[in-house]
């Protein structure tokens, strides 16, 4: 997969001459410095290469196996064909925990995209004391995602939260956010995007890198900050926001900690997501290895497909010119 | 301005009193939207983010009655400092900061030794299809680890790994995309004079891997450092699959545990003052590397 947002060529400073052992190698075996290079390298490699086989393709490939399987962990795995995958079109709770995944995901990751570049707009203002703010709008960020929630559970609650408490000066009517089918997930929504402050970091480097002279060229054109965002600032922040949607979609239809930690999945299956719904099937209602296996591996597929959509649209809106 | 001027220039160029008003006006408008307009925003984007540490703090001092007004007050009338004290009593913290803090030094210790070594042959070392292999490392970052969390247990359960902390810490020694990407880029920008002229020596790569590469990369081996250390006081999902036993758990499972046991009078006082616990070395290590904490997040993230 190829990252447009991520040079792979040697930076300028490493000059790209010969090695100065054997000038003109043709072949990797004709030449003694190329051949120990080779081999040096795959010595480096090695640890590298027994991870990803250890602790990726051989867990794909067994989710794979597994998949087929009837298996409770302690009995020999049986092959029962396609029945798992059978099995998900008559889960109601697996639809249920699906179209939550995917609700989280549509929603959180383009929201934000929107919030993330609000802050780097706002921590890139020539302000004095802008440090300050950048570190407070960060600072969420670094928080381990169980004691957010704990935190968000205790800021949400109808009785000892303070942003219902917020809401009635304002002479509405909040909801028990965490409790109502209709407001839980909205507040899981609400809640990732006090994680935007990372992103809105690596948005910062972004609008830093763009030259001065392109803004003032527009200024002199008459072109007001609005039509400059839209213009010059946004077409060139394309390539980090394609790297933040893949990446985020790819976290997002990952989510299990907050609605393990604060709903539990409820209220009726609301929250329940789809590593929920795999982490209950294989380690709670036990049991079910094989079934939780075939999730998994419906999970790999969205995601890759997801991730694939976004990246095929992405010649229709990504400009590379400049950056 | 305008009253020194007046003297040399001729009449017709004299500002006129409604022209300085506007000027007046035309200026205060730009200096509102230069300095107090991005100071508002700011500020209240600011509060928003707060929030969270502050109710956290807040909650974490209010005493068991103060807690129970309706509706919560705004700031503890009676800060309750022992609340940490207590937090510590009432679930085993020291235990699990015990098992949380090994868990995490050796994660550290992994991390630091072997992304270097997997950047070293990706960045300063020549051989066909290098970048191309490069691509899936980057690949991987993308791989979503709970789709392989049944087989994983079934693997580590056939090792007798469940409920030790190798599930957690082994493959920490055999690297992590992100962080192999982070020493890559570093390493690539060491001028490739400096390995030639060693080469030159007769030095082998593992002399000027060991001698001269590494001790210049002592910055991005600082920060890989934290960020998996980071990475391990965070773990959520890991410790939750694989550590079974009340004995081996870490703060993050101990602080839910605690909470599942007191479902029917949640103690959010306590919860939020161990929350505190936990967090604060997170936010202390980020205000002292903070500068690391931003270099490593955006190295690579546009070209150069």
């Amino acid at each position: 997969m190829a990252l447009p947002t991520i040079s792979t060529a040697e930076p300028a400073v490493a000059p790209r001459d010969q090695p100065p052992v054997n000038p003109t190698p043709r072949r990797l075996w004709d030449s003694p410095y190329r051949r120990s290079q080779f081999l040096t390298a795959m010595v480096f490699l090695a640890p590298w290469v027994i991870g990803l086989l250890a602790f990726i393709i051989y867990p794909i490939g067994y989710t794979v196996y597994l998949s087929f399987m009837r298996y409770g962990g302690f009995l020999e795995p049986e092959f029962i064909g396609l029945d798992n995958y059978t099995r998900m079109l008559n889960d109601g709770v697996f639809h249920q925990s699906l179209w939550n995944t995917l609700y989280y995901t549509f929603f959180a990751v383009p929201l934000g995209v929107v919030v993330a570049m609000a802050l780097a707009l706002a921590m890139n203002q020539p302000v004095r004391e802008i440090g300050i703010y950048r570190v407070i709008l960060y600072l969420p960020s670094v928080l381990p995602l169980f004691a957010l929630s704990f935190i968000f559970w205790a800021l949400l609650d109808p009785n000892a939260g303070i942003v219902n408490e917020f809401l009635r000066l304002f002479g509405l009517n909040p909801p028990n956010w965490f409790g109502n089918v209709h407001t839980a997930k909205p507040a899981l929504v609400l809640m990732a995007q006090f994680g935007a402050g990372q992103i809105a970091l690596v948005f910062l480097a972004g609008l830093k890198g763009i030259p001065d002279s392109l803004h003032e060229a527009a200024m002199l054109d008459g072109a007001g900050a609005m039509s400059r965002f839209f213009n010059i600032t946004l077409p060139l922040m394309t390539p980090v926001i394609l790297y933040d949607l893949i990446l985020g979609i790819s976290l997002g239809l990952q989510i299990f900690t907050q609605p393990f930690i604060i709903t539990g999945g409820g209220p009726a299956n609301s929250t329940n997501t789809l590593v929920f719904h795999i982490y209950n099937n294989a380690f709670r209602f036990g049991g079910n290895m094989g079934y939780a296996s075939a999730m998994g591996v419906f999970l790999f597929v969205v995601t890759f497909l997801l991730a694939y959509v976004v990246f095929w649209t992405s010649n229709k809106w990504v400009h590379y010119d400049l950056s | 301005m305008a009253t020194t001027t007046a003297r040399t220039t001729p009449e017709a160029f004299v500002p006129q009193e409604k022209d300085m008003r506007r000027a007046r006006r035309d200026r205060n408008i730009r200096r509102f939207n230069q300095y107090i307009l991005p100071r508002i925003i700011l500020i209240i984007m600011s509060a928003i983010f707060i929030l969270p540490f502050y109710w956290m703090l807040t909650l974490g001092l209010k005493s068991n009655s103060e807690l129970a007004q309706y509706p919560p007050t705004l700031f503890p009338h009676d800060p309750q400092w022992q609340n940490f004290r207590l937090a510590t009593e009432a679930f085993d913290f020291w235990k699990y900061l015990r098992n949380t803090s090994l868990i995490t030094g050796i994660t550290i210790l992994g991390a630091v030794i072997s992304n270097p070594i997997i950047a070293y042959a990706f960045s300063r070392l020549e051989w066909p299809g290098r970048d191309r292999v490069f691509m899936i490392v980057l690949a991987t970052v993308f791989m979503p680890f709970p789709v392989i969390i049944v087989a994983l247990f079934d693997i580590y359960s056939r090792l007798g790994w469940i409920n030790t902390f190798a599930p957690l810490v082994v493959p920490m020694f055999f690297g992590n995309a992100f962080w192999i990407f982070l020493m890559r880029q570093f390493m690539m920008q060491i001028p490739r004079d400096l390995s030639d002229a060693a080469r030159m020596d007769g030095a082998n790569e593992f002399q000027i891997f060991g001698q001269i590469i590494l001790p210049l990369c002592k910055p991005a081996i600082g920060v890989i450092a934290i960020f998996a250390g980071l990475h391990a006081w965070n773990d959520f999902l890991g410790p939750l699959l694989f550590l079974l036993k009340e004995d081996l758990y870490t703060l993050a499972l101990g602080l839910t545990f605690f909470q599942s046991t007191s479902t029917y009078d949640v103690q959010f006082n306590l919860m939020m003052a161990a929350s505190t616990l936990i967090v604060l070395p997170v936010i202390v290590l980020f205000f002292l590397f903070q500068r690391a904490f931003v270099s490593g997040l955006t190295v690579g993230s546009l070209k150069g």
